[in-house]
């Protein structure tokens, strides 16, 4: 017997006026957002109760594209942003997805002040290793003598290893992943979800048409049989030595902790204060 | 909330900075996001004490970008919200008050004016940023600002601001001076019941119908976070239901146009005024801030010594108030325009007097005006 199916039975989650989405053939995000609206499905996830944030960029768009309660910053601000929204309405479900540009070179400040106070945001970087929207210059993230429009020499800036600044910054879940670790990205986001505090996935992702072309890597599929050859799971290794290097990239999760989150320590203190004690 | 009161009504003896903190609360303000700068740090110190024993969230953010960020989103989670900065917060807020404007998120800034440029004179006052205050963020938006002259008008500008905020859609601008913010004088805090608030028009549609942006009357109704409407908004040109049409010229157009309209189609509604002695005034003086305080007091000298002087004060800097400006230039011989900067507001004046001899008065980097200085000017061009 077959059954016929009006529409994809994950169509609920994303609004189909937005599509066709802006991303290139060979892109990663379209992974990122599947494995996510996945992990919303997996979980029954109050679609009414979660807001989706986002900066500028390529992944930026992934806000407009979930069929939630969603904004799209100015770039860099979706964690700031994000934090007055989780302050407001603490029983919301915020997350920010955006890129590695936004939110670790013009966001950078936020990203880390956010982890520090342990505001219970779950932040979602897709790390393509560029700015590929303003058509691929160097970033945060670029590799040491990679090739980008404003490398033509070789890239001579270290890059971060965005899963060590999240750990020594503060972040209670850190985990990175590549897209083509679909099934375990899916999962990483479901504890991402189920966590409490400030939670962070790195997602290395594949940029064939502005990235891997000046880098040896033309297409997709090229992009992912690098991920494929170098990656390395290392379950809760020194976040430290998590490398990215043409040879290694170490992915896995490196942090999974408790502490109060900034919510609970403000709630209990205001509970405090309105009974007329800790004055 | 153990009997904590959101209104002090009463006569109190406060400072501005004290008296615009207790007026964002009165006007239901429970979401504020900061960061220290002279000479406004004492309102977000006040904030600080007051908000959690009222239910509010008090903040300090890691800059005055995530501070302006944090209030955008707390606002849209459906919270009444503001941050208070001096200059070079408020520079390093404007690209998200223009985020504000394009996304109707209404809030509350207040700026206390300093003397800039750049880290200028922190613990002086200034009336440097009117103009930025307009004109602040890129791109074609409208704004209302403020300006409270006392420390009594700290109190009531800022509920005023919230209630401008959350009719129109709009951020909107208390422009206040070191010095109102610093001076300690006599407020009167009404009794709640009194105290007119304005909360924004929620939707009247169901969630699958709902439109983020289609305006009604100009204004569009604002579901927020968690209400079940599941809208996408974004600082992206867009469309009524807030779907980026960064291609269309036709959606720019209508929407810019739009979020232009609502302010000034409503100009006359929204602008406030201190008209004194202007029925025939030949000299006016146009003056705002604390530097009308002293303006006045000049004005009654000159009425004792036999010239026709009148003060025209802007309470709203922006939307201008031209009408106001053009009704006293016509019996007017001169109009006077002191200012604590080289020369902002004038050119404003100087567009709406067409023709009548508009002279600026410059000050920097000290106390403002003296009563006596403006008296001089007065007579001068009086006699």
């Amino acid at each position: 017997m077959t059954e016929t199916v009006e529409q994809h039975p994950l169509s609920k989650y994303l609004r189909a006026a937005m599509m066709p989405h802006i991303w290139c053939a060979g892109c990663g995000n379209g992974i990122i957002l599947n494995a996510f609206v996945h992990a919303l499905d997996e979980l029954q996830i109050n679609l009414d109760k979660l807001v989706v944030v986002s900066g500028i960029g390529c992944i930026g768009r992934a806000a407009g594209y979930i069929n939630v309660d969603s904004f799209h910053t100015t770039h860099g601000r979706p964690i700031a942003f994000a934090t007055g929204v989780k302050l407001a309405n603490s029983e919301l479900e915020v997350v920010v997805i955006s890129g590695d540009g936004d939110l670790f070179a013009i966001g950078g400040n936020h990203f880390i002040h956010a982890a520090r106070r342990n505001i219970g945001i779950k932040v979602i970087c897709a790390n393509n290793f560029n700015y590929g929207m303003t058509g691929g210059q160097v970033g945060p993230t670029t590799p040491l003598d990679a090739f980008t429009t404003t490398t033509p020499y070789g890239n001579i800036e270290h890059p971060f290893n965005l899963v060590h600044l999240a750990a020594a910054a503060g972040a209670t879940y850190v985990a990175r992943w590549t897209t083509l670790h679909v099934r375990m990205l899916t999962m990483s986001i479901k504890k991402l979800l189920q966590r409490k505090g400030f939670s962070f996935i790195e997602v290395i992702s594949p940029c064939p048409e502005i990235y891997g072309r000046h880098n040896k890597m033309r297409t997709g599929l090229e992009m992912m049989e690098w991920f494929k050859k170098a990656s390395v799971i290392s379950n809760f290794s020194d976040p430290a030595k998590a490398e990215i290097t043409p040879e290694r990239i170490v992915i896995g999760e490196f942090v999974d902790i408790q502490k109060p989150t900034y919510e609970e320590l403000l709630h209990n203190k205001m509970a405090q204060i309105m009974k007329g004690e800790g004055e | 909330m153990a009997g904590e009161k959101t209104v002090l009504t009463g006569v109190h003896f406060m400072s501005g900075d004290i008296a615009c903190a207790e007026g964002a609360i009165a006007a239901g303000c429970r979401f504020f996001a900061g960061y220290p700068i002279t000479p406004a740090t004492e309102i977000a110190e006040h904030i600080a004490v007051r908000m959690p024993k009222v239910g509010g969230i008090y903040i300090q953010m890691e800059d005055e970008i995530a501070s302006i960020a944090a209030v955008i989103g707390a606002s849209y989670a459906g919270l009444k919200a503001m941050t208070a900065t001096s200059g070079p917060g408020f520079s390093l807020m404007q690209e998200n008050i223009g985020l504000a404007a394009m996304t109707e998120a209404p809030c509350v800034i207040v700026d206390v004016m300093r003397g800039g440029p750049s880290t200028g004179q922190p613990t002086l006052p200034g009336q440097q940023d009117v103009m930025q205050a307009k004109w602040g963020s890129h791109g074609d938006y409208e704004i209302i600002a403020l300006a409270p002259s006392s420390v009594q008008e700290m109190f009531d500008l800022t509920i005023n601001a919230f209630n401008l905020a959350e009719a129109y859609r709009v951020p909107t601008l208390v422009m206040a001076d070191e010095v109102v913010a610093h001076m300690w004088e006599r407020v009167t805090i009404p009794s709640a019941e009194e105290i007119k608030i304005v909360n924004r028009k929620k939707p009247s549609t169901p969630s699958d119908k709902y439109m983020p942006f289609m305006p009604d009357d100009l204004v569009p109704p604002m579901a927020c976070f968690g209400e079940g409407f599941r809208f996408h908004a974004t600082g992206l040109t867009h469309d009524e239901y807030g779907y980026p049409r960064t291609q269309s010229s036709e959606t720019q157009m209508k929407l810019v146009q739009r979020l232009c309209d609502k302010i000034r189609k409503n100009a006359d509604k929204i602008i406030r005024v201190e008209e004194q002695m202007l029925d025939d005034a030949e000299i006016v003086v146009f003056a705002y801030g604390i530097v009308a305080r002293a303006a006045l007091s000049s004005v009654r000298k000159a009425r004792q010594q036999g010239i026709k002087a009148g003060l025209l004060r802007p309470i709203t800097l922006w939307p201008f108030p031209e009408k106001h400006v053009a009704k006293a230039a016509e019996k007017a011989k001169a109009i006077i325009v002191p200012e604590m900067n080289c020369g902002q507001m004038v050119r404003e004046v100087e567009r709406a007097a067409k023709g009548t001899p508009v002279f600026h008065m410059p000050k920097l980097g000290e106390e403002p005006h003296t009563p006596m200085e403006i008296l001089e000017f007065i007579r001068r061009y009086g006699r």
